[in-house]
């Protein structure tokens, strides 16, 4: 059976979770272990004025209750953010302390506000709501649109609630575009609030041993490396050496799990303070509401400027970003580097200017969501576009071929060098699969059911991988974006691939053992991949933004090459040949033009018992490490059509149809890509027509707290997906691979509105387009018509 | 969740008095919305007596009668082939609330004792014209649900059965609500066999309530046009971030409408 690159491999790992033998972080459960839980703020920005523990009883089994003042008392940094922007003024971002309990002041309601550590779950629960809090409730303010304006001061640092004022483009140059313009097209967008809602709640298990003065951290990330630095290097906890982080199997992220919170931080913090007892915190799914980093959040004024041809001259636009009470790990990065950067879409447009302020209002920080300021972009792009076609009365397919870059390497306005793509081919063969041709029929048919029906486009581009470093560094990062592997043969010729990506879904197990399987022509069986433990990979800066493969598999990749110019050394010797005759080939060595042959395990036992190659030129032992660093960033791009009917009598809208059409570049597993495809356009719907956070701006409470009012899309909601694949290699990593993760939930969105649009005949629409929402612009046409 | 004192009485006359001798005692059926609300902090009873000891489950059907004893799962009455030859409405209904989970737990008793505004039930008990049978008393639909939350039950007092004439014909169609799908608004309409209409909407207010100007116009003319003119008031409707009094007004008619049509 093909087991290597393009073969449909079942999931190794699918078995342990799908039997329930998974290791979870709620699964472990250590010796004297005691409870965490959370007093949170009920309101959404007050003082902190006392908190008094009652007399506790032997019964409440109360171990300790710790407050902000125990976190000043130990000098414990407060949470980061690790990205610096600075304003269009020059100043750098005005980000407020985010102490891991809350000092003074709570700014939203979850905010971390004390933790009481007891015996079992239930009394530390219990015991957390005797905690008496007396607060001095300030005026808050919600909505991002209001913020700048409110008389809600959250913090100090900030007036006017404004992180910062920040812009990319040359304003001049797209100010005289629009001056040239036959057309100018205006739209106002919101991007809705997100809640992640991953099937696992975050949860964290701290524990510090005082023989050793060491600590261990178990927890739900991401990236458990990038968490051990900051807990080290910021929060001041322990060097490095001193903290072992280990995230085992974690059960979805979506980007919420890349950050550092508070409560994972209390936890092993706190566990030396008890005498090193560990200390347990799993979310309950509330917590999970109130307290997880949300995702989007935007308001956004946009205009596009077009000759009298349809050919765009300009885009100008200004967002407003929430970023919640706090700047979570990576929140300014998403509405400016990840966001503004891709305003260019698949277009050659000339002139782009973008003004992005970011702005604190009393709710949970904003952060990366899967897709991460990407969808924004897209769903600007592809809105502006489609709306400017309809009003120029040019075809949206015609109006778009006629913008796409068709040159690569292609220089955009804003920072990004595309490298390599074929815009009109996937729109070509998306139309082809979605029988654009037809659509009138179909139209017309379900008009005769009494149905409105509409076809929506999204021609999204996306960049993942991000990088260089050096790149990313000169733009405010405060990491380098690389990934790190290490390649252990062992003797028997078996192979541990240790990688500093992390698995929360994504089926590494399988499509990294596949890598090296079609590499090294090994059985995928005798193929581990070991990640997540701080104490086994050296270093690594985990999965996000759809880097593992075209990062993290491109490290391994590099790691191969080094095994395998070893083995070749080795296999010269043993076999007695000169280097340059061997040969390698399905797994095993063989030299020119003789029958003399070793098998990769071979080479492997050869390695180690190193009798028959001199030690002084060559080291015994199989195992190579590598940190790769690439040369840009990766570009997947491709076309998503959507068709939907509307029901005029509710409302209730049907996807009846979807084509998505992408190019990854290489696809190392297509059954797993076509699942991140199925799973990314699922949370697109969701964005597009049932998913949003709603606050409620009179008392500032989460209304949205739980599944009875936050409507995650169910598999009812989604058609049966139509998807085909066009291939353009990338050139900047040796595999030729782009990413996939988040394609399907950066180009949905845009392409179920587009299509609600279209078919009612509306400009604006709020997403999520509930069925309310669509009744009432049903009626407000119906009422315009009348 | 606080600690309670857990009883499962094997006899109606027991439970009533474990009821009597409790300072703060719940009934628990299927318990899909008791238990959640004890887990959220939201209800502490003293005393928790378990309805399940009573084995008071299953279903009967005869010629004009379909009776529910109270301690039957929906998945139950969704499943049986007498209630789906009888009312089919009956059985659809009943396939409809929640999901498997609940289907399998909840029970008829559980559901129309709590009257959750947006529970499916009570359409069903208000439109067929049903009588429930209680531990003391027999009480017929029309007067078993008093305001939200609120029922004719006294504390003590325990629902056994719930008995349903078999109507001429009959249709529940409801709108989800798309996050946690309760009835947002559902509407059971049925034409009983002494020809009377019944039209009754759950979800959309306080409590189940009928349309009288929709009975009285399908007694005339029982198809869907009868009706189509014919709205309800919004002022008094639920409102929420998922639907406005308005449009679950609108969503009545709409309701109705199809209710008729799909009537068998």
């Amino acid at each position: 059976m093909d087991t290597g690159i393009g073969a449909r491999v079942r999931r190794k790992e699918d078995h342990r979770f799908i039997t329930g033998k998974g290791q979870y972080t709620d699964d472990i459960n250590l010796k004297d272990q005691t409870y965490a839980y959370f007093v949170r703020s009920p309101h959404a920005h007050a003082t902190i004025k006392s908190i008094k523990e009652p007399e506790w009883a032997p019964e409440d089994g109360v171990v300790a209750v710790f407050t902000g003042e125990h976190v000043a008392e130990d000098k414990i940094g407060g949470l980061i953010c690790g990205w610096m922007i600075h304003s269009k003024d020059g100043s750098p971002m005005k980000a407020g302390p985010h102490p891991i309990l809350a000092q003074g002041k709570a700014r939203y309601v979850g905010d971390h506000v004390a933790v009481v550590i007891a015996e079992t779950k239930e009394q530390a629960k219990a015991a957390a709501a005797r905690v008496d809090v007396t607060y001095g409730v300030l005026p808050h303010v919600v909505d991002v649109a209001k913020a700048t304006k409110s008389k809600a001061q959250i913090h100090d640092v900030a007036p006017d609630n404004t992180v910062f004022e920040w812009s990319l483009g040359d304003k001049a140059a797209t100010e005289a575009a629009f001056q040239r313009a036959h057309h100018v097209t205006k739209l106002d967008l919101v991007n809705n609030r997100l809640i992640p809602n991953a099937m696992e709640p975050r949860a964290a298990i701290g524990s510090y041993d005082s023989g050793s003065d060491h600590y261990t951290l178990y927890t739900t990330s991401q990236n458990p490396h990038v968490a051990r630095l900051v807990i080290s290097a910021f929060h001041g906890l322990a060097p490095e050496h001193k903290l072992r982080v280990i995230a085992p199997d974690v059960g979805g992220g979506f980007g919420s799990k890349i950050f550092i919170y508070a409560e994972e931080v209390v936890c092993v913090w706190a566990s030396k303070r008890i005498g090193g007892r560990p200390i347990k915190w799993t979310a309950e799914r509330t917590e999970s509401f109130l307290a997880d980093a949300h995702g989007r959040d935007h308001v956004t004024h946009a205009e596009l400027a077009m000759d009298k041809d349809g050919h765009i001259l300009g885009l100008k636009c200004h967002t407003l970003a929430s970023m919640g009470a706090y700047l979570s790990t990576f929140a300014s990065c998403v509405p400016t580097y990840l966001y503004a950067t891709l305003l260019s879409g698949q277009y050659a447009i000339p002139a782009i200017y973008a003004e992005v302020d970011a702005i604190y209002t009393n709710t949970a920080p904003v952060d990366a969501y899967r897709g991460a300021g990407r969808p924004e972009a897209t769903y600007l792009v592809e809105r502006i576009v489609e709306t400017a076609a309809r009003e120029m009365k040019i075809d949206p397919a015609e109006f778009r071929r006629r913008n796409f870059v068709t040159s690569f390497p292609h220089q955009t306005p804003v920072i990004m060098t595309y490298d390599a793509g074929d815009y009109d081919a996937s729109l070509k063969k998306a139309l082809e699969i979605a029988d654009y041709k037809g659509f009138p029929a179909r139209k017309a048919a379900a008009a005769k059911q009494g149905k409105l029906r509409g076809i929506g486009f999204a021609n999204y581009i996306e960049a993942c991988g991000i990088a260089p470093s050096a790149a990313v560094g000169s733009l405010g990062a405060g990491v380098g974006l690389w990934e790190s592997a290490e390649v252990r043969v062992n003797p028997v010729g078996t192979i541990e691939v240790l990688t500093g990506s992390h698995s929360h879904g994504q089926g590494h197990e399988t499509t990294f053992a596949q890598l090296v399987s079609d590499r090294l022509g090994v059985d995928i069986n005798s193929v581990a991949i070991v990640h997540g433990d701080t104490d086994k990979v050296q270093f690594g800066m985990g999965t996000y933004g759809s880097r593992s493969g075209a990062v993290g598999m491109s490290a391994i990749s590099k790691a191969l090459d080094k095994v395998e110019a070893k083995a070749r050394k080795i296999a010269a010797h043993v076999m007695e040949a000169a280097e340059g005759d061997i040969e390698f080939k399905n797994g095993s060595f063989s030299v020119k033009g003789t029958d003399k042959k070793m098998a990769f395990g071979e080479v492997a036992l050869a390695a180690y018992v190193a009798h028959k190659f001199p030690t002084s030129e060559i080291e015994p032992g199989l195992k190579e490490t590598a940190f790769y660093d690439p040369s840009n960033f990766t570009f997947p791009a491709g076309c998503h059509i959507c068709e939907v009917e509307i029901d005029t009598e509710t409302g209730v809208t049907e996807i009846v149809s979807w084509t998505a059409v992408d190019d990854f570049g290489t696809v190392i597993n297509p059954m797993i890509v076509e699942g991140q495809v199925h799973g990314g356009i699922t949370q697109g719907i969701g964005q597009a027509l049932t998913e949003g956070c709603v606050y409620d701006s009179e008392s500032g409470q989460l209304l949205t707290g739980s599944y009875m009012d936050y409507c995650m899309p169910r598999a009812t909601d989604v058609p049966s997906f139509k998807l085909g694949f066009t291939e353009t290699k990338c050139p900047s990593n040796p595999l030729g691979m782009k990413g996939c993760g988040e394609a399907g939930a950066i180009a949905a969105p845009a392409a179920v509105m587009n299509a609600m649009t279209d078919a009612l005949g509306v400009k604006d629409l709020a997403m999520p387009a509930s069925p309310h929402t669509v009744w009432k612009t049903l009626q407000a046409t119906k009422m315009a018509a009348e | 969740m606080e600690n309670f004192i857990y009883h499962r009485p094997t006899k109606p006359a027991d439970a009533v008095k474990a009821m009597k001798d409790a300072a703060d005692g719940k009934f628990l059926s299927g318990g899909m919305t008791l238990l959640p609300t004890m887990k959220q902090g939201l209800a502490a009873p003293s005393d928790i007596i378990d309805l399940g000891g009573l084995g008071n489950s299953g279903v009967e059907v005869g010629a004009d009668k379909v009776t529910v004893k109270a301690g039957t799962v929906h998945a139950n009455v969704a499943t049986d082939k007498g209630v789906k030859k009888a009312i089919p409405a009956l059985s659809a209904l009943a396939g409809g609330i929640g999901d498997p989970h609940v289907r399998n737990r909840g029970t008829i008793g559980g559901s129309i004792a709590n009257n959750d505004p947006a529970a499916d039930y009570p359409a069903a008990v208000v439109g067929l014209n049903a009588t429930v049978v209680t531990s003391a008393r027999s009480v017929p639909g029309d007067k078993f649900f008093t305001d939200i939350f609120t029922t004719a039950l006294k504390d003590d007092e325990i629902v056994t059965a719930v008995e349903f004439p078999v109507p001429k014909r009959a249709a529940y169609v409801k709108f989800p609500n798309p996050a946690s799908r309760y009835a947002m608004v559902g509407v059971m309409v049925a034409e009983l066999k002494d020809g009377s209409v019944r039209v009754a909407v759950t979800g959309a207010g306080p409590k189940v309530f009928r349309v009288p100007e929709m009975e009285k116009a399908l007694e005339a003319n029982f198809s869907a046009d009868a009706i189509g003119g014919i709205k309800v008031k919004a002022s008094g409707l639920n409102s929420d971030m998922h639907a406005s009094p308005e449009y679950r007004a609108h969503l009545v008619t709409v309701l109705a409408r199809r209710a008729v049509a799909a009537a068998k």
